[in-house]
């Protein structure tokens, strides 16, 4: 199956290049590019799952719609841009650093304000959460200016090299390396860990799981901080590639969650398939119908929704 | 409760007017007198909330959520926009109703998509179509005019009687008289057996079928009903500004439009009025107070209504009226105690 | 009736019964009022941060009295929403009765409040808006920024003449990014240049991976790139993350992608590429010297093309006050500003008394590494340029 959309591909992009560039620049070239702009666009989905799977967390397991949730992310990458920029940190320290800070801003929002919130209609919710986007903007907007911010990455992490003809980028490289890992991690902890069995007790029925001597509100604390660690994680890997300025919450609130609709929110399964897929569909949709480039990834998230309403790998009874 | 209350009675109880009622539109007409200087933000505020009564529509009777309702609103200000703009229909309120007949028609073809699935996938979906239709105005720019927005728009005077001022008057008017014919009509719908039947859907739509409602029907029908009212509000903005522009379809709108009717409350109406108010002068009093920084408070107000809820801060706020009435008027303010059905 | 009903119907009579707000209009005669209205929130916040800056920092260096007339600065936020821009800008006139409107962040939001200038008579100085046909659209409107036809033209002509051939075009799909990529393509391919590749980039983009890609494998000698002022940065680090810097292919533009207020924290990526513009921080005059660290020490930045646009607006204002002996109505201010010289920090420049529109030279620069950070060098100029979108007519 993968191997007949593989080949059929590049005659379709031939065809719909524009007539001014039919040279000899083509051909040979296509396979290998195919396969660079895969591994763009797999760079591309990880980054977005990072970014988005505290949000699927929170949202699928806890019933909350935290709309904050790029804010996190945003604090994630500030701080690691302060530490690198101004005080010479290097760049892998201050990630795990963004990390730790973003979960422990994480754990105090959550035992100070989220968790009066966990009964309250999704409505008001939204009503709370984007209130607090909004002053995260304007108190990054005050401190550190509206301009972007770039964080200064090691020469080693610059540039592309080459294998096979494929042009590898180091960033993303690293980036499909540290979400990978990431990834099959969480997948570890929620499966086989303790923590994550009392998870995914405490979330199928609280009052079952208080009854068995499991501390909820502590399990959810836990879940909520370490989500806004992987957001504020996110935030700091795709300062480079996303950019990075006050606005960040709101510019990528829409993406975060159109990878958690359409992965479903009831695994972290369903975000991470939904995120490669969306960010291979973007990357290769722009590269090959550039014409088309805005349409492509709302148009695969309409379809998929109409498809499966509740998600690629939703519960049927997911509220 | 009596046995013998029939649900049309009880309809008909719910949708008798109260004093308060009225107080609300004698003050919207009272405010063409009383704040003249300040008409143009007062239009802003009667188109708003009805656009925010459009989105009640479908929120608060019958739980289609929608962060994409600007596409509505979008195509209502685009086709106003057009219609002018190569003097397809001149008179302003002919206009009004294609445009809002516009967005009907794709209010109903996308309802099919909208009202299956879970809130979220609505959420997205809604917001998707309206997103797709941004591109596509930005790629159409030789109709549209793209990012520069529609050139040339000149409204005709309504009826050929009242030409638009530049002090916003006839415009206000306007939006005002629109936004009440339309009230009323809501009103009337909301109230009628149909109205009766969405909230049936909205508390429970399994029972709803098993009584014999024919759920989706209805749905698409409110879904349909509150794009009219969509397209009408883009429409008026269109022809009070002599505006349209990409931005009518953005996702600020349709969320600061969510933010507006939580603020008033779903479910009444009033709702997306008060919350157009509220939202409205809050944000014009922060923004001219401090231009830079106005969103830090607005995102205050939403963190505050939410945490102290919305019942406690306005029994705060009517503190002082009430003690008001209470010491002259003699007359108890209505209702503050009878509790009854919600 | 619900509760609920009733409850908030009746904050709302009692709120407004209460009169808790109340709007007042006071004008004193001694006062010439400029509105302001520049988006300061939002996507364009950087923009009108800059003319804010500039413009107050203008009034701090010249007093805010001129001609015996008090200068009055009312700062309005439009977030770039053109009829955010128009109701502020009816209500600043109508209400509050300023003598000038002015800023203005994107082209939109000039259009929007054009026809309130015409009607009420009130000039309008537009302060970063790019697009050629803004000043046509009312008698009252004066630009103190540029054209991207300026710009885009002069690289374009450039480039035929230092070799370029081949050349791969990446511009923000709206009508600026249009505009640019029209007026190049008009003067490039007339030198005999020619165009490989052609891509336009959603304006909300956040990864240009596969745009950048296509450059590449159309493997022209340089891109011609034209993004919006604030996402240059981006826009350049991935430029380099994907190697293009190392392969040989050149950045040139209109110098709004290397934007001085975000050119250092490109990185050395950014090194050699050619823009034309109005504008460089490192523009060899004393003038600029003083305005830079003016600026630099008021507010701990760069001073970008759009904080000059706003500074030689409020210039011109000043100027044109003083020639009218403090005359503010808008057909003496209008006919004052028309054929205005002066020296700015970008250099030499004057307001086309037919157009109204801004005449100043272009410089081509390349960015080089000056005291351990990047600027744009200026290393050629084509002087008293007039925009070529109306000359063209």
């Amino acid at each position: 199956m993968a191997a007949l959309t593989f080949y059929r591909r590049p005659s379709r992009a031939a065809k719909l290049r524009p007539p001014q560039d039919d040279g000899a620049l083509y051909g040979p070239v296509l396979m290998t590019t195919l396969f660079t702009i895969l591994f763009d666009g797999v760079a591309y989905g990880m980054l977005l799952f990072v970014l988005a799977c505290g949000l699927a967390v929170t949202l699928g397991l806890m019933n909350f719609v935290n709309l904050a949730h790029g804010a996190f992310a945003m604090a994630g990458g500030y701080i690691c841009a302060i530490l690198v920029n101004r005080s010479g940190v290097p760049f892998f320290v201050a990630l795990p650093i963004a990390f730790m800070a973003s979960a422990v801003i994480g754990l105090i929002m959550e035992r100070s304000l989220y968790r009066h919130l966990y009964h309250r209609s999704p409505l008001d919710q939204v009503l709370f959460t984007i209130g607090l986007t909004f002053m995260s903007v304007t108190a990054v907007d005050y401190v550190m200016g509206s301009s972007q911010t770039f964080i200064h990455l090691p020469e080693m992490l610059q540039g592309q090299f080459n294998l096979f003809g494929i042009g590898v980028g180091r960033y993303r490289l690293m980036i499909i390396v540290i979400c990978g890992l990431l990834t099959l991690g969480l997948q570890l902890i929620l499966a086989r860990t303790r923590f994550g069995s009392r998870l995914r007790a405490a979330v199928d029925d609280p009052r079952a799981a208080s009854g068995l001597g499991i501390n909820v509100p502590q399990v959810f604390a836990l879940t909520f901080a370490f989500g806004s660690g992987l957001a504020g994680l996110g935030g700091a890997l795709g300062a480079e590639i996303l950019g990075l300025d006050p606005y960040f919450p709101l510019k990528f609130m829409i993406y975060f969650l159109i990878v958690v609709t359409v992965g479903g929110s009831s695994t972290i399964t369903g975000p991470f398939l939904a995120s490669l897929l969306l960010g291979i569909a973007d990357v290769a949709g722009k590269y090959y119908v550039p014409k088309l480039g805005a349409f492509v990834i709302y148009t695969v998230m309409i379809v998929l929704l109409i498809w499966k309403p509740n998600g690629l790998f939703g519960r049927t009874a997911a509220r | 409760m009596n046995a013998d209350r029939t649900v049309g009675e009880f309809a008909l109880n719910r949708s008798r007017w109260g004093w308060s009622e009225m107080v609300f539109w004698l003050l919207a007409v009272a405010s063409i007198f009383v704040f003249s200087d300040r008409y143009l933000i007062l239009t802003e505020i009667a188109w708003l909330g009805l656009f925010a009564m459009s989105l009640d529509l479908i929120l608060g009777y019958a739980g289609i959520v929608s962060l994409g309702h600007a596409a509505f609103f979008g195509v209502g200000a685009y086709t106003a926009g057009l219609l002018a703009v190569h003097g397809i229909v001149k008179e302003p309120i002919l206009a009004l109703l294609v445009a809002g007949l516009a967005a009907t028609v794709l209010g109903f073809v996308t309802s099919f998509l909208v009202i299956r699935g879970s809130e979220l996938s609505q959420l997205m979906v809604t917001l998707g179509i309206a997103l797709l239709l941004r591109e596509l105005a930005n790629k159409f720019s030789n109709i549209t005019g793209g990012f520069d927005g529609l050139q040339g728009i000149s409204i005709d005077p309504i009826l050929g009687l009242f030409a638009f001022d530049l002090f916003g008057k006839v415009g206000y008017i306007y939006c005002l008289v629109v936004l009440f014919v339309l009230f009323l009509l809501a009103r009337r719908i909301v109230n009628s057996p149909f109205g009766l039947s969405l909230r049936a859907i909205r508390n429970n739509p399994l029972r709803a079928a098993a009584v014999g409602i024919p759920v989706n029907r209805r749905l698409v029908a409110v879904y349909t009903l509150s794009a009219f009212y969509a397209g009408i509000a883009g429409a008026l903005f269109t022809q009070t500004t002599a505006l349209a522009s990409l931005d009518v379809f953005s996702f600020d709108r349709s969320a600061d439009l969510l933010l507006v009717l939580v603020i008033g409350g779903t479910g009444y109406l009033y709702g997306g009025l008060i919350g157009a108010v509220v939202f409205r002068i809050l944000q014009d009093l922060f923004s001219s107070w401090t231009p830079q920084f106005w969103q830090f408070w607005i995102g205050l107000v939403l963190v505050l209504i939410v945490l102290i809820g919305r019942e406690r801060m306005y029994r705060g706020v009517m503190w002082l009226p009430r003690n008001f009435a209470r010491r002259f008027g003699k007359t108890k303010p209505a209702a503050m105690s009878d509790g009854g059905a919600s | 009736m619900s509760i609920r009903t009733k409850t908030l119907l009746q904050v709302a009579a009692g709120a407004a019964l209460a009169g808790t707000f109340a709007f007042t209009a006071a004008q004193a005669q001694e006062t010439v009022k400029i509105g302001l209205i520049v988006p300061m929130t939002g996507g364009q916040a950087s923009t009108g941060k800059q003319i804010d800056n500039a413009v107050k920092l203008y009034m701090q260096q010249h007093g805010d009295t001129v001609a015996g007339k008090k200068i009055e600065v009312i700062l309005k936020d439009d977030a770039a929403v053109p009829d955010n821009t128009k109701r502020l800008a009816q209500e600043l006139i109508v209400n509050d009765k300023v003598n000038i409107i002015a800023g203005f962040g994107v082209t939109p939001a000039a259009f929007a409040a054009a026809p309130l200038a015409t009607q009420a008579k009130v000039p309008e100085v537009v302060m970063a808006a790019g697009t050629s046909v803004i000043t046509e659209r009312s008698p009252y409107i004066v630009r103190t920024s540029f054209t991207l036809a300026q710009s885009s033209t002069i690289i374009g002509d450039w480039a035929v003449k230092n070799g370029i051939k081949k050349v791969a075009t990446l511009t923000s799909d709206y009508a600026p990014g249009n505009d640019a990529l029209q007026f190049f393509k008009e003067h490039f391919t007339a030198g005999g240049g020619q165009i490989v590749e052609e891509v336009k980039v959603p304006l909300s983009n956040p990864d240009f991976a596969p745009f950048l890609q296509r450059m590449k494998d159309a493997k022209p000698d340089a891109m011609f790139v034209f993004v919006p002022a604030g996402q240059g940065g981006n826009f350049m680090k991935q430029y380099a993350e994907r190697g293009l810097d190392k392969s040989g292919i050149k950045v040139i533009g209109p110098g709004d992608v290397m934007d001085d207020d975000l050119l250092n924290g490109m990185g050395d990526s950014a090194l050699g590429a050619v823009t034309a513009h109005m504008y460089s921080a490192a523009h060899p005059s004393q003038l600029n010297k003083d305005f830079v660290a003016a600026y630099k020490k008021a507010y701990n930045q760069r001073p970008g093309f759009m904080a000059v646009g706003g500074y030689d607006g409020i210039h011109l204002v000043y100027e044109a006050l003083k020639k009218t002996g403090g005359k503010a109505d808008g057909d003496s201010l209008i006919a004052a500003m028309k054929g205005m010289k002066w020296e700015s920090p970008r250099g030499p420049i004057s307001i086309d008394p037919e157009t109204r529109d801004i005449v100043q030279n272009i410089y081509v620069r390349k960015v080089e590494k000056k005291d351990g950070e990047l600027y744009n060098i200026e290393f050629a100029t084509f002087e008293a340029v007039k925009d070529p979108g109306k000359t063209k007519k």
